[in-house]
């Protein structure tokens, strides 16, 4: 089939997912674009990642109470899933509706969050507020256990309205007032947790949601021009029907798979990149009930999707499950998964522990000097380990193009494995000459495999492929 | 322009979150004080006085003796009109100087591109945490940052040294400036080469300090540390910035206990810096700022406080006119702003001191305007 149709499948799996193998893209490339975005937006169809074998081997994973069991399991999840779409989707929505560890010290309690996400991710907006606001992780973050009739703690009304639904503005102008931020945290008041059983001497139980009607603040309240003795379900309702949420929720999802945006905190002043796609998923919002599966389906078939090749640069998550990826690595248990999820956070992104209720800084601003050296060192590393399924079948997917091939093609074989990168004219002069400085390069050598290794590793380490 | 040992020196320590100023320095004598805080109030008998209205938190101890000394100086009630009590947003007006719009350029990232307008020194400004602060972000002005000081370089996953040798070539010349790639791009080349310069010299630092202080275990801790050690290997870094744990000052709830630990490891790690300094006798040159975001409400929640404004600053160092700066605003209601405490002074007024008093720079294109600045350097 034409290159182009692989190289789409290769940029529709890198942003929908985490990448795949060239072999992968030619399957689903056969199958059919469309196909494969339905297939993707119907996780439900795909078996789960079989975990019985891996819990043999992995017995903090029983219980998944800390921080670093549930990252080194979200890795080998994102590595295996054939939900890849539902992954990627767990991973925005935990970007967005942040709850940090550091003061939860409970992952299992975010584990049943994240599973909430995996399982609603793709249904009504409306009714992941809802289930949020029930959250036992995200109502302690954010206090709201300790929010009273007498008392109010604004901490969560005011994320909920900030970070979580509509923004602070849109088209410059505010979305809310200071006021209507008190009225939202006074319908939660008695929104809290019941008690977990106690630790001892079965080991940790869970926390469950617990409506305190007697702590909750029943009078008249005025929210976004609307007036009633609202509690927190009517807010809620409220949030999923303002163009504002429409607007908030489109922008996020076109900057998480269509290209960088500047970061949230603009979006008051900041109009989008591109209005005209956003008015398409804003209308999808409302269209299809507030679903986010149908906006997704739009997004994904759109032209603006498919021609924003390497529009973002990539996340933590996905610098590192991509090479796992290719690599074929961490398909079945293995020792030492823990080794790529802490790599994950050392590049900035600490799964289940963002550093704020804000979330990470995307796009640009993953990299510094100091991230772009983890990025390198880590993927050029990975790239140099030969023996690994991934880099041996590139190798001899590369060995067929004949017994002796140019610099030039070996080059274009890496970059096409990889997933269809191109790099600078530069770029290019310098690793051909590193490639061929000694001529023909013949395939049959001993030395063909690291040859095509350390083109791997370079390839890894320029600004090229930092995108995605 | 090279630097000498002798230019002088900003070392930020930043406190994410939001300090509470009423339990830090602490009105013990106003009767509003203790009405308004029935749950979250340092009792009186607690409180190490410093006349006869205001005190310090009592785990502020091991700070008393630079107190004395005059060696530290307090920046009452700053802040800046129409308070915003959002973390980010109000940590960004702190980092960028705008109060009204979204900036990208920070304070000290333009202070570096001042201090070394022709990039002789890739080190000029150094930050040690994860991920660079936007107060030291400035288009084309490198920044190192550091998650670890001992394991900082580029291509070390290479091992063969041969190998490494050839790739790191490479790399220095992919990373090389190119032309019309875009913004993105540019940005990654920069930090590329930035990243490879700045390896080869920080890595020099560890082995030449050498220091009986102990500081504590706490990352925050630990970074100060390094803070210290690259200011004592005189690579010639003029900006050290590093942030106490992301919003760890936020004390929404249980803030008695969260905020006493907060306070001791912030007095411990800053009492162990300065006295590091003095062992290498590098602290002449020194200057500490310790800031915060904004200041909590006056009325607590019942366990904690919840965003407010009017906060304080803390400068530490050798040069430093010790002693109270501003004013401590008033807890009366007729005088509190939207409920809170009303600032007094204008943070840009403090970093325009600093900036001019202390770095030698002109101040107002950094900070955006004119702003009066306060006599808290020795000159």
């Amino acid at each position: 089939m034409a290159e182009n149709d692989i190289q789409l499948m290769a940029h529709l799996m890198r942003r929908a997912g985490f990448g795949a193998s060239y072999e992968e893209l030619e399957r689903r490339a056969a199958k059919g674009y469309e196909e494969t975005v339905e297939e993707l937006l119907h996780p439900e169809d795909q078996p789960d990642v079989t975990m019985d074998v891996m819990r043999r081997y992995m017995h903090g994973w029983r219980d998944m109470n800390s921080v670093m069991s549930n990252q080194a399991y979200w890795t080998y999840r994102m590595v295996n899933s054939s939900r890849q779409l539902e992954e990627k989707l767990c991973l925005l929505w935990h970007g967005i509706f942040c709850v940090g560890d550091s003061k939860c010290m409970a992952a299992n309690q975010i584990l049943i969050q994240l599973n909430n996400f995996r399982k609603d991710g793709m249904g009504s907006f409306e009714n992941l507020l809802m289930g949020l606001s029930k959250d036992p992780a995200m109502l302690y973050y954010l206090d709201n256990q300790l929010s009273h009739k007498e008392a109010v703690n604004e901490n969560w009304g005011r994320e909920l309205l900030e970070l979580f639904s509509m923004g602070v503005g849109m088209d410059e102008h505010p979305n809310y007032s200071e006021d209507d931020v008190k009225s939202c945290a006074e319908a939660f008041t008695g929104w809290t947790i019941g008690n977990a059983i106690p630790r001892y001497p079965y080991g940790r139980y869970n926390n469950s949601f617990l409506y305190n009607q007697y702590d909750h603040s029943d009078e008249n309240k005025t929210f976004l021009g609307e007036s009633g003795n609202f509690n927190g379900d009517d807010i809620v309702k409220i949030i999923a029907k303002q163009p504002a949420t429409a607007r908030f929720i489109a922008r996020h999802l076109y900057n998480y798979f269509v290209a960088d945006e500047p970061q949230v905190p603009a979006w008051q002043t900041t109009p989008p990149r591109d209005p005209e796609a956003i008015r398409i998923l804003e209308n999808a919002y409302f269209d299809s009930g507030y679903e986010i599966r149908s906006m997704l389906r739009i997004l994904f078939n759109s032209d603006f999707f498919k021609n924003a090749r390497f529009t973002k640069v990539k996340s933590p998550a996905e610098v590192v499950i991509g090479t796992l990826r290719l690599r074929g690595d961490f398909t079945y248990p293995k020792p030492r998964i823990y080794d790529p999820a802490l790599e994950i956070r050392y590049m900035g992104q600490d799964l289940l522990n963002p550093p704020t209720v804000e979330g990470w800084h995307t796009g640009k601003e993953w990299i510094d000097s100091g991230t772009l050296v983890e990025r390198v060192n880590y993927t050029s590393g990975e790239m140099g380990d030969i023996d690994s399924p991934g880099i041996r079948s590139i190798i001899d997917r590369i060995a067929e193009k004949g017994d002796s091939i140019s610099a030039e093609e070996l080059l274009n074989g890496c970059l096409e494995m990889l997933g269809g990168y191109s790099l600078t004219e530069e770029t290019r002069e310098l690793l051909l000459d590193n490639a061929g400085k000694d001529g023909g390069i013949s395939t049959k050598s001993d030395d063909f495999g690291e040859l095509v290794g350390q083109t791997l590793q370079l390839i890894v380490s320029t600004q090229e492929y930092q995108f995605t | 322009m090279t630097s000498t040992k002798q230019d002088p020196v900003l070392v930020v320590l930043q406190l994410s979150g939001g300090n509470d100023i009423l339990n830090t320095l602490v009105p013990y004598n106003d009767p509003l004080y203790i009405d308004n805080r029935p749950n979250v109030r340092i009792p009186t008998d607690q409180v190490i006085p410093i006349n006869d209205k205001l005190g310090f938190n009592p785990n502020m101890a091991p700070l008393k003796p630079l107190w004395d000394d005059g060696k530290m100086a307090i920046v009452q009630g700053v802040g800046y009109p129409n308070p915003n009590r959002s973390h980010f947003r109000s940590m960004d007006i702190w980092h960028t100087c705008e109060p009204d719009k979204i900036a990208e350029e920070g304070w000290l990232g333009r202070a570096i591109r001042d201090l070394d307008p022709n990039k002789e020194n890739v080190l000029t400004g150094v930050n040690f945490g994860r991920g660079l602060p936007r107060a030291l972000a400035a288009p084309g002005v490198p920044v190192a940052s550091v998650g670890s000081l001992e394991t900082y370089g580029v291509l070390t996953s290479i091992e063969q040294e041969e190998k490494r040798s050839e790739a790191l070539n490479i790399f220095s010349r992919m990373y090389s400036p190119t032309m019309g790639q875009g913004p993105v791009f540019d940005y990654l080349s920069q930090n590329g080469m930035d990243a490879l310069t700045g390896a080869d010299i920080l890595a020099t630092a560890p082995a030449k300090y050498s220091s009986s202080v102990e500081y504590g275990a706490s990352s925050t801790s630990q970074y100060m540390r390094n803070i210290a050690q690259v200011h004592c290997a005189g690579l010639g870094t003029r900006i050290l910035y590093t942030t106490a744990p992301y919003n760890s000052f936020d004390t929404h709830a249980t803030q008695m206990t969260a905020h006493a630990n907060l306070i001791t490891d912030v007095s411990t790690m800053v009492t162990d810096f300065y006295a590091d300094l003095k062992e290498h006798n590098a602290s002449e040159n020194v200057l500490l700022l310790v800031f915060t975001e904004f200041g909590r409400r006056v009325h607590d929640n019942g366990s904690g406080t919840d965003h407010g404004s009017g906060g304080a600053a803390f400068l530490f160092g050798d040069k430093v006119k010790g002693g109270l700066y501003g004013e401590y605003p008033s807890l009366e209601a007729d005088k509190l702003l939207d409920g809170d405490l009303h600032f007094n002074n204008d943070f840009r007024g403090l970093y325009a001191t600093i900036l001019e008093d202390w770095l030698g720079l002109d101040a107002q294109p950094i900070v955006n305007g004119n702003f009066e600045k306060m006599d808290f350097i020795a000159k």
